[in-house]
This record gives C-alpha cells, sequence and structure tokens, in this order.
C-alpha cells in the first residue's frame, strides 16, 4: 500500500481534522533521502492501517505549508494529532528507528 | 552459508562487489535501508571520476554501480546492519529486520559519517535551520542568509551550491588558509555571493525555535562576535563509521579500521575493510573504488586459501553418512 497525497486544498480535512494520529511526510522529487524514506513508510503504513495514516505531501508544489510548519530540512515526518504537532522526525531513518520514534502511535 | 557478505553501497561496497560477483562468490550487498549508494548520493555533480570528460551526477553513478554488481550476481539486501560477530571462522551479520546472514569472510566498507560541531544548539536545531546537506535543504533558504562551517573540497562545493538559493553565504573557516582543491577554491573565492569569513569557529548555535545566528570566537585575538543567519550548513569533514566494529577489529589512532600494509586484511583473519573506514586521508570515490577491488581480490585469495575444508559435505555424502 502506498501512502496517499495530502495537499493545500485537502490538509484541513485530511490532516487537522483527521480522528486518529495522521504522519504527514513533508518531501520532494530532488530529495535523495526522501525517495529513500517513501517505501519505508509505505510498510509502515502497510503493517498498521489502523493505528496511523500516513500522507505525503510534496512541499514544492505546497510551499504554504512548507513555510507555515517551519520546514528547513526533508524528509520532515510530522504526526499530528487533534490538529496539533506531536512529533517531529527530521531525516530518512531506518525501519526500525522509525518505528521506535513512532512507538506511542504504532502501539 | 555464504561465502562473502559486504557491508556498505558505497563506490567501495559495490567495487567490491562487481569483483567479488564476477569471481563467482555470490556476495551479498547490505546497502542500508535508508542510505544505499553513500555519501556521493548527497552530491550533485562529480567531476573528477575518470572515464565521464562532462562528470556525472553522484547518485546516477551510484546507481550504474548497482546496476553492474547486480549484473554479475550480487544480490542487494536494503537493510541495515544491528550487530556484527566477526572473531570465529563463521561470521554472524544481524539486520535491522532480525535475519542473521552468516558467511566465511565479510567485507566493511561503512565509510564515514558527518562530523558535528559538537555545540549544543546542533542538535536542538537540527532541521530547524541546521543541516549537513546542502543539496536536500538548500531550496529552503531562498533569498535568505547563510554560512557554511569548513574549509575543504565538501564546504566550497555545498557554498557554492547554495548561492543558487541564498542571497548571501558565508564561508567561516578556523584558519586562513582552504584544504580544498584549487578548483574548487577558486570557484568559491569569485562568487560574489560568498564571503570568507577566516580565522574564526563557531562557539554557539542562537535562536530558540529556528537558527537566528552563530557566536564566532576569532581564533587569532580568541574575539568573539554574533552573526545573524537563517541557516548554518555544516561541512567540516567526516568520522569512519566504526561502531559496530571497534570492539572486534583493530583501529588506528586515527580511528579508522587497521589493515595489514597496502592490503584490506584486518586483525580478524577473513574480515576485510575498504573505502573511508580505513582511509583518514583521501577518501575520494576513486580512491574508495580502488580499496573495494583490493579487499575483494583479498576476500577471494581468502576464501581460496580455505579449500574445501569449510565447506559442508554434499547432501549425498550425509545421506551415505548416514
Amino acid at each position: 500500500m502506498t501512502a496517499k497525497a495530502t495537499t493545500s486544498a485537502t490538509f484541513e480535512q485530511d490532516v487537522l481534522q483527521a480522528e486518529g494520529p495522521v504522519l504527514v511526510d513533508f518531501w520532494a522529487a530532488w530529495c535523495g533521502p526522501c525517495r529513500m524514506v517513501a517505501p519505508v513508510l509505505d510498510e509502515i503504513q502497510a503493517e498498521n492501517p489502523d493505528k496511523i495514516t500516513i500522507l505525503k505531501l510534496n512541499v514544492d508544489e505546497n510551499p504554504d505549508l512548507a513555510m507555515k510548519y517551519q520546514i528547513t530540512s526533508i524528509p520532515a515526518m510530522k504526526v499530528f494529532q487533534g490538529g496539533e504537532v506531536a512529533t517531529t522526525i527530521i531525516g530518512a531513518k531506518p525501519k526500525f528507528a522509525l518505528e521506535q520514534d513512532l512507538a506511542e502511535f504504532l502501539k | 552459508m555464504r561465502q562473502l557478505i559486504i557491508i556498505g553501497s558505497g563506490p567501495a561496497g559495490f567495487t567490491a562487489a562487481i569483483y567479488a560477483a564476477r569471481a563467482n562468490l555470490s556476495p551479498l550487498v547490505v546497502a542500508s535501508s535508508v542510505e544505499v549508494g553513500g555519501e556521493l548520493m548527497n552530491t550533485t555533480e562529480v567531476e573528477n571520476f575518470p572515464g565521464f570528460p562532462d562528470g556525472i551526477m553522484g547518485p546516477e553513478l551510484m546507481q550504474k554501480m548497482q546496476e553492474q554488481a547486480e549484473r554479475f550476481g550480487a544480490e542487494i539486501r536494503y537493510d541495515d546492519v544491528t550487530s556484527l560477530e566477526l572473531t570465529g571462522d563463521v561470521k554472524r551479520v544481524t539486520l535491522g529486520s532480525g535475519i542473521v546472514e552468516e558467511a566465511q569472510a565479510v567485507i566493511f566498507a561503512t565509510g564515514s559519517a558527518y562530523r558535528r560541531l559538537g555545540l549544543e544548539g546542533e542538535d536542538r536545531l537540527s532541521g530547524h535551520g541546521v543541516s549537513w546537506c546542502a543539496t536536500c535543504d538548500g531550496f529552503f533558504f531562498r533569498d535568505k542568509t547563510i554560512a557554511v562551517v569548513g574549509g575543504g573540497d565538501s564546504a566550497m562545493e555545498e557554498a557554492t551550491f547554495l548561492t543558487k538559493f541564498a542571497s548571501k553565504v558565508y564561508v567561516i573557516h578556523r584558519r586562513d588558509t582552504l584544504k580544498a582543491s584549487k578548483i574548487m577554491q577558486q570557484r568559491a573565492l569569485s562568487n560574489e555571493k560568498i564571503e570568507f569569513v577566516w580565522n574564526s569557529e563557531v562557539t554557539d548555535i542562537l535562536g530558540d525555535d529556528a537558527v537566528a545566528g552563530v557566536t564566532l570566537r576569532d581564533t587569532m585575538t580568541g574575539e568573539t562576535r554574533d552573526l545573524a543567519l537563517d541557516g548554518l550548513f555544516v561541512a567540516i569533514g567526516n568520522d569512519p563509521r566504526t561502531h559496530l566494529v571497534h570492539d572486534q577489529l583493530a583501529l588506528t589512532p586515527e580511528g579508522t579500521i587497521a589493515v595489514t600494509g597496502r592490503s584490506s586484511r584486518t586483525s580478524v583473519p577473513g574480515v576485510f575493510a575498504a573505502g573511508d573506514v580505513i582511509d583518514p586521508t583521501y577518501r575520494q570515490a576513486v580512491t574508495a573504488a580502488a580499496s573495494g577491488t583490493v579487499a575483494a581480490l583479498d576476500a577471494e585469495h581468502y576464501l581460496a586459501s580455505l579449500g574445501d575444508a569449510g565447506e559442508p559435505a554434499p547432501a549425498e555424502d550425509q545421506l551415505v553418512q548416514a
């Protein structure tokens, strides 16, 4: 299962109004580490379909949100809960390290 | 049991894989899950790799090396090594997925990791203006004022690259001369957006939620001053990645893995090392590739010397014995 995309137009509904935790992966096509971490996030999504929703946000196409959330380094993964940022993970990491960072949401 | 496991997927690891695969050793390459290709994946144009007169993009070069290794039968695994058992005749490699792979020989080519400044603000502001990767993060500093710390080739490359986005790029260096190659120096020195801050070291990174500036200390006079910045790129060198093996293999005083003479033989029989992890001096894509070749040939020689002794008896023989 590939993570779905969110955009400035749908962010409010997809992320801020969502019931469960939503991980937003801020990425861009030119970012090598983003391409590396994408399949890892897909796996985590596939293995935890009911616990967390993982959405991709292209910073080139949605610069307003990149600016709003003060993104200066990608990949940046922010977990939103109840409309607030609960956790921020910066940089591509191996799956087991990401799972540790996300442990509270994958229980 | 496998014959050979190669840990690392930079120029050293993939070149070792090309040679080992062509020698029919069917190597397993543990390429890491998110750092496949190594340091060149974060560079743009590579202009000094022989055979590419017009230059080649770092990621493309690594993709080609991988394809070349796979063409001859190397198996690439996108996983990370979490622990190693190297001392016995059977080398055990535990992966992040929990799988344990065994082999008669191991080539260790894990390269190096970005050196850190060692300042409190560095971790706190990492991803909030402090970065180690200009090609990844430069985009976010359009029309901003930023600084690169360092005086080597990678610092010059980053500074020059960052002028595409930033309005102003300072290069902060501890000395008054650069270690970078002449061509990279020239490019940076002649760039109007780049201003050199000589004889200065960063003693503090300022800002609460995002980088606001740095405190600089003049290395000649001891004077300190603050420089306002929106971003700080750290390019002060690399340290060999030895944390998986530092208690099993002998290291040099520089912290690299010790090898015998010009060979790749480490202090443990059957374990070979190649690339930046054994090289405190040159650290080039070409020298790493050459080093990978040496390791593959050494491993091939070692495996041949084991003869048939280490091989399990063929299934038919076992049946007869039973």
